[in-house]
């Protein structure tokens, strides 16, 4: 552990943020908040999940970019270790943005922390603002609709919001395609509980064989594509938007489709 | 320029119009309330700015410009009688600077018009509405009043109308609604919400708003000094004790056990961040705030920088 507390110190301070003297950079992203969690998460991503990259040479090293990808398992495990693999693997590290869903931000301390460590709630203002500070921004285009996959739907793909690929043109972002591979075997949805999420504010409570959702140690793994420039002018008509999210859509799909042909969940 | 500063004998009113005397500006101060200490270059006048002898100062002194802060109330007493006197005060500035061609009126009003809640952006833009009267009716009156305001823009296009939205000030004077907050040595927060708060050093806000005059800025402008802090960090910079209380206690406990009494709709303003984007204002006006976080932090705690800002160090050209 000690080893990869100091890795972890080392990456934040080479993130290329603009930290205040006390490490807080304008969003309240907090240095000493992202060594804990870089360490929590970083623990997982190495030895728990195991989790191997291939083509993580394409998200941009630097400006403005999106990564877009597939959503399952439950809840946004697949999205903090996404957020892991751009701190761990990139050189230098990224902080990658996530946009949470909105009740996140009535639930205390699970707010809180996740401000901190630079996951805003998802408003259209915020990933633009982000994208306009040349951040990297996490998209996965099918919001709840996909963490409330179930494990027998873990590898489809349902309907994609089209705000991100509008905003992409208006904001001339590259968007990177994203496939994971794991996230649905680590949870293991066999039902979504409404009445108990509505407990602590969530749209679902996500139910495993073993009742809890805690995630399984299996194997997972991202696969990132050659960045898509959108071009437009984000005025396009819904259709025309609409062609563009289902090439996006099309990208991941294959990129999921190859990983499967050679990956093993344990 | 002639300058009529109303609410003057405010913390601000009186840093602004110090300000104002420096940079060689003629100051009339009207309120209602007393100035005992003006200083040389201040008429001050002590009356209503809603009656007609306020009206015979504007008449016969003709002011170039005026600057109302008269809206700048702290959330006590009682809800009508604040709204009234906002709005019919807002009303009278903006009537007199019709009748009498004052060229240029500055209303300055607050960045809480956009309301706190969990759904609101981080960094709000001018041109976003209020959802402050929503969450937290005790602000009604200062939405009505910047509203109003605004409206003189297209009502008298001849008067070169600028409505600020600045965020909390604090320092020295230990003064203003973020100040009384953290007022005491116990500061309350609702457990397990942390959010980012915005503030300037009050000697920035007055240099800011006398800005405007000499850039006679048109529009609405958000105005805040540096980065926003996470209110913890804020706490324990200024040597304060954190208390997080659980919300459903949060209420009970206020005006308790040494800690404050708050307004109730403030408990959204203490759980969920108010932080503005001054992007616009800082390109028209040229504007840099001289006090970083800290530096007006430790002026609130210490009031040892209060030299910095009187002396005129640093005095920033505009």
């Amino acid at each position: 552990m000690g080893a990869l507390h100091e890795e972890v110190q080392g990456r934040v301070e080479r993130l290329e943020l603009p930290f205040n003297e006390a490490g807080i950079d304008p969003y309240g992203v907090s240095k000493e908040r992202l060594v804990q969690a870089g360490v929590a998460l970083g623990a997982l991503y190495r030895h728990y999940f195991k989790i191997q990259c291939t083509g993580i040479e394409h998200i941009p090293a630097r400006g403005r970019a999106m990564l877009v990808a597939n959503h399952s398992g439950g809840y946004a495990l697949d999205a903090g270790m996404l957020a892991a693999a751009c701190f761990l693997e990139l050189d230098p590290p990224r902080l990658a943005h996530g946009m949470a869903e909105k009740f996140l931000a009535r639930v205390p301390f699970l707010s809180d922390w996740a401000n901190r460590i630079g996951q805003l709630t998802g408003l259209p203002q915020h990933a633009r603002r982000l994208l306009e500070d040349e951040r990297l921004l996490m998209v996965f285009p099918e919001g709840v609709r996909g963490t409330a996959k179930l494990y027998r739907e873990r590898y489809s793909l349902v309907r994609f919001g089209t705000g991100f690929v509008r905003l992409a043109m208006e904001t001339k972002t590259p968007i990177v395609p994203t496939a994971i591979l794991g996230s649905g075997e680590a949870v293991p949805t066999v039902a979504n509980v409404r009445w108990l999420g509505r407990l602590i504010g969530a749209p679902y409570m996500p139910i495993t064989p073993y009742l809890l959702a805690v995630p399984l140690p299996v194997r997972m793994e991202f696969r990132f594509g050659a960045p898509i420039e959108v071009n437009g002018s984000g005025q396009e008509t819904d259709e025309e938007v609409e062609r563009v999210v289902s090439t996006i859509k099309d990208r991941i799909w294959d990129l999921m489709e190859s990983g499967r042909k050679e990956y093993k969940a344990l | 320029m002639k300058v009529l500063v109303t609410g003057v004998s405010g913390k601000l009113g009186q840093l602004l119009a110090k300000v104002l005397v420096a940079a060689k500006h003629e100051v009339i101060g009207v309120d209602r309330r007393p100035w005992p200490l003006a200083p040389e270059g201040v008429e001050m006048h002590e009356v209503d700015l809603r009656k007609r002898p306020a009206e015979a100062v504007v008449r016969s002194r003709r002011p170039d410009a005026m600057v109302h802060m008269a809206t700048v109330a702290h959330l006590q007493g009682k809800q009508a009688a604040r709204h009234r006197m906002s709005l019919g005060a807002t009303k009278a500035a903006i009537d007199y600077c019709n009748r009498y061609d004052v060229r240029h009126a500055v209303f300055v009003g607050r960045h809480t018009y956009y309301g706190a809640s969990p759904d609101s952006p981080l960094y709000h833009n001018e041109d976003e509405p209020p959802m402050a009267s929503d969450d937290f009716p005790e602000l009604a009156d200062l939405v009505a009043a910047d509203l109003f305001a605004g409206s003189a823009l297209w009502r008298h296009p001849q008067i070169n109308t600028t409505v600020l939205r600045l965020c909390y000030t604090l320092g020295p004077s230990r003064h203003g609604t973020l100040a009384e907050y953290l007022k005491g040595p116990k500061v309350p927060t609702v457990m397990g919400f942390d959010p980012l708060y915005q503030f300037i050093h009050e000697s920035d806000a007055a240099h800011a708003i006398a800005a405007c005059l000499q850039h006679g800025l048109r529009g609405v402008f958000n105005v805040a000094g540096p980065s926003p802090l996470p209110l913890s960090t804020i706490i324990k910079e200024t040597g304060r004790e954190r208390v997080s209380l659980p919300e459903p206690l949060f209420a009970f406990m206020l005006g308790k056990f040494g800690l404050p009494r708050l307004a109730p709709g403030a408990v959204n303003h203490i759980k969920f961040p108010v932080v503005v984007d001054t992007t616009t204002f800082r390109q028209a006006t040229g504007f840099k705030h001289r006090f970083d976080e800290y530096e007006t932090l430790a002026a609130f705690r210490e009031q040892e920088l209060v030299s910095k800002s009187d002396a005129g160090i640093g005095e920033p050209k505009y």
